[in-house]
């Protein structure tokens, strides 16, 4: 299928042009920290851009603990087929 | 009994038998009417304890009605209403019957005022539940709704116990706020949480509800678990074991949800994942905490109805459920994409949807009592919905590669449903002072302050932008991960069976041996007097017999005179 006849969502050119988009909302979001009154509870989440790290690192984390797991306890999921 | 304190519930149950009589015409009248009389009955409740019965020595309160109770009868009745909607193409009258009595048992159990009737609706709701992932028909569903129904049948007995025993402890059936401190209570809490799919038997959930029928797994998702969410918020506020349970249950669902391939099988380990949320509220168990816990669950409802939905309509369209074979529905399905995306935002509460105002009451508890790990807990767990809820399922069903698949939108009663529970998630999001009035204590919280939304912000565009950079770790592929019913449909079976084996083995072991033994002592005394006047061979002459005979004849004699 050439790029004409594509949804116009799934063109390269849209999804180089929301990859470029994201990238900069994310951004803005992070300046945003400049602007706003943290309130604090437990310290590290009143420091610049927490949020934004803490998410990045935890949801790769999570990924990574699973791929892990998927290792372990993955099976074909013909598995229990012959029950 | 006057119509004012007629149990609500009692109308779905007993309307449901009416299903099956009435032609298939008017069946839609009682199937969308019954929910909104039964959501009629119950706010005309006012509160307080009706319809009492008693019972031998004690008292049955079948209705209990205050702002808790009629916060998730509400919900259930909404569901009821909105799924019977979407069922509306579901042509077994058995599914709408195990639906309707399963419904109307689930508003039993939030109503109920003692221990007795709440265990009577707990039952009934766990056989019209099994009915309802049966009712789909085929040799699989009835294995699997053997094996949900055993899991509920065990966490019956385990409530029985602890019921009856608490009643002997204390002399009342009366259910209200419990420690787990004394052989009762733990058996109570014990038989509530396996309902709420607490570890270890957690995997009943995302063994049976997949398997249901498009609008079965639909009605499932809503009522066992937050019935069992209810009677925790009643029964065990403040509980900190739950705490560590409820993070648990929040994670387990994540990291499985992320391995999952079935489209339903994700939606449903998303289940224990929400559900987890609210455990952790129970366990923390302040006001804050305890009126997130009822939002969270109203919220839930409904935008997780909407996701199963979106997925049945997309199993009703196209016969497929793994995300190996979708992919690029949007193109066809653009409003079930569209409803589906907006329940993914609720479930990941991203503002101005359901989720948002309600799941924030939760961590702002945590934070509030200065729970330093829950709190961090809450928040990575926040991201991780996002993950493996809020994107994973739209993006692998309706996005991801185009399978080739062009299948339409689905009839216009599923499209209304989907339009209807999309609107309450948008609508609540905008307008969250109207759940806020029904919560059981005053909110003095307030979700949108700038400062609260760019966090959010952060934390949900962060988690999406490291789904996107991890997408080929994220590759689907035609796997099951395994969970805690191998050991029953596996493990146990196969130390039966070896057992078994052994002790088979063992027997015939010794079997074999006797009979040797015997042989070889049978063949001993053959030998031994072989010939025609040896002892096994020798005749007994008559004159003998008779002269014995004239003996004992002799010692009776003599015994008869001596007496």
């Amino acid at each position: 299928m050439n790029e004409q006849e594509k949804h116009w969502l799934v063109r390269e050119k849209t999804i180089r042009l929301l990859w470029r988009g994201g990238i900069a909302m994310l951004f803005l979001l992070v300046m945003a920290d400049f602007f706003i009154h943290a309130h604090p509870y437990f310290q590290i989440d009143g420091t610049f851009g927490f949020f934004s790290w803490f998410a990045l690192v935890t949801c790769i984390s999570m990924v990574l603990f699973a791929k892990a797991l998927g290792l372990l306890l993955k099976r074909k999921d013909t598995y229990y087929d012959n029950e | 009994m006057t119509m004012s304190d007629f149990p609500p519930g009692l109308v779905l149950i007993i309307g449901a038998f009416l299903l099956p009589i009435i032609g298939q015409r008017l069946r839609p009248m009682l199937t969308l009417g019954l929910p909104l009389l039964t959501l009629y009955l119950v706010w005309s409740l006012p509160n307080g304890t009706f319809s009492t019965l008693s019972l031998l020595d004690y008292n049955l309160a079948f209705i209990q009605s205050d702002s808790i109770s009629r916060l998730f009868a509400t919900v259930f009745s909404i569901m009821t209403f909105g799924g019977s909607l979407f069922a509306l193409k579901q042509k077994r009258v058995l599914e709408l019957v195990s639906v309707f009595v399963y419904a109307g048992s689930a508003i039993g159990v939030v109503f109920a005022g003692d221990l007795i009737s709440l265990f009577i609706f707990w039952e009934i709701m766990a056989v019209a539940s099994t009915v309802v992932v049966l009712s789909a028909g085929g040799k699989r569903s009835y294995q699997i709704s053997m094996r949900y129904f055993f899991v509920h049948v065990f966490g019956g007995t385990l409530l029985l116990i602890g019921i009856l025993s608490h009643i002997v402890e204390t002399g009342s059936t009366a259910f209200t706020a419990m420690e787990p401190n004394t052989f009762g209570t733990i058996f109570i809490l014990m038989g509530f949480l396996i309902n709420a799919a607490a570890p270890p038997l957690s995997a009943w959930l995302s063994d049976a509800y997949p398997e249901a029928s498009f609008s079965g797994a639909v009605f499932l998702s809503a009522f066992t678990t937050k019935a069992a969410v209810y009677v925790l918020l009643r029964g065990f506020p403040g509980t900190e074991v739950l705490i560590f349970i409820g993070v648990f249950m929040i994670f387990y669902g994540i990291i499985y949800a992320l391995l999952e391939n079935d489209m339903r099988r994700i939606l449903a380990y998303s289940i224990v994942n929400q559900v987890g949320f609210m455990v952790t509220g129970v366990g923390i168990g302040t006001e804050m905490a305890l009126n997130g816990v009822a939002a969270h669950a109203f919220t839930h409802i409904i935008y997780k109805g909407l996701l199963l939905m979106s997925a049945g309509s997309v199993l009703y369209m196209t016969g497929r459920r793994k995300c190996t074979d979708l992919g690029g529905l949007f193109q066809s399905m653009p409003l079930t994409a569209f409803c589906s995306i907006i329940g993914a935002l609720s479930i990941s509460s991203f503002p101005l949807t359901s989720g948002f105002i309600s799941k924030s009451m939760i961590s702002q508890a945590a934070a509030d009592e200065s729970l330093t790990f829950v709190w961090f807990m809450l928040m990575a767990a926040s991201a991780g919905v996002f993950l493996h809820a809020g994107i994973k399922f739209p993006w692998f069903v309706f996005f991801q590669k185009d399978s080739g698949l062009r299948p339409s939108d689905p009839p216009w009663s599923m499209r209304l449903a989907m339009i209807l529970f999309a609107s309450i998630c948008i609508g609540l999001g905008i307008w969250p002072e109207y759940l806020y009035a029904m919560l059981p204590y005053e909110v003095t919280y307030v979700p949108y302050t700038v400062t609260h939304v760019v966090q959010m912000l952060q934390l949900l565009l962060f988690s999406g932008f490291a789904f996107f950079i991890m997408l080929p770790l994220m590759k689907r592929t035609l796997t099951i991960t395994l969970d805690f019913d191998w050991t029953y449909r596996r493990f146990f079976r196969l130390v039966l069976r070896r057992l078994f084996a052994t002790i088979w083995k063992i027997d015939g072991m010794i079997r074999r041996s006797f009979l040797a033994k015997l042989d070889s002592g049978l063949n001993y005394l053959a030998q031994r007097h072989e010939g025609p006047s040896s002892l096994l061979s020798r005749d007994h002459p008559a004159g003998s017999m008779v002269l014995w005979v004239a003996v004992l004849l002799a010692i009776y004699l003599l015994i008869s005179f001596l007496r």
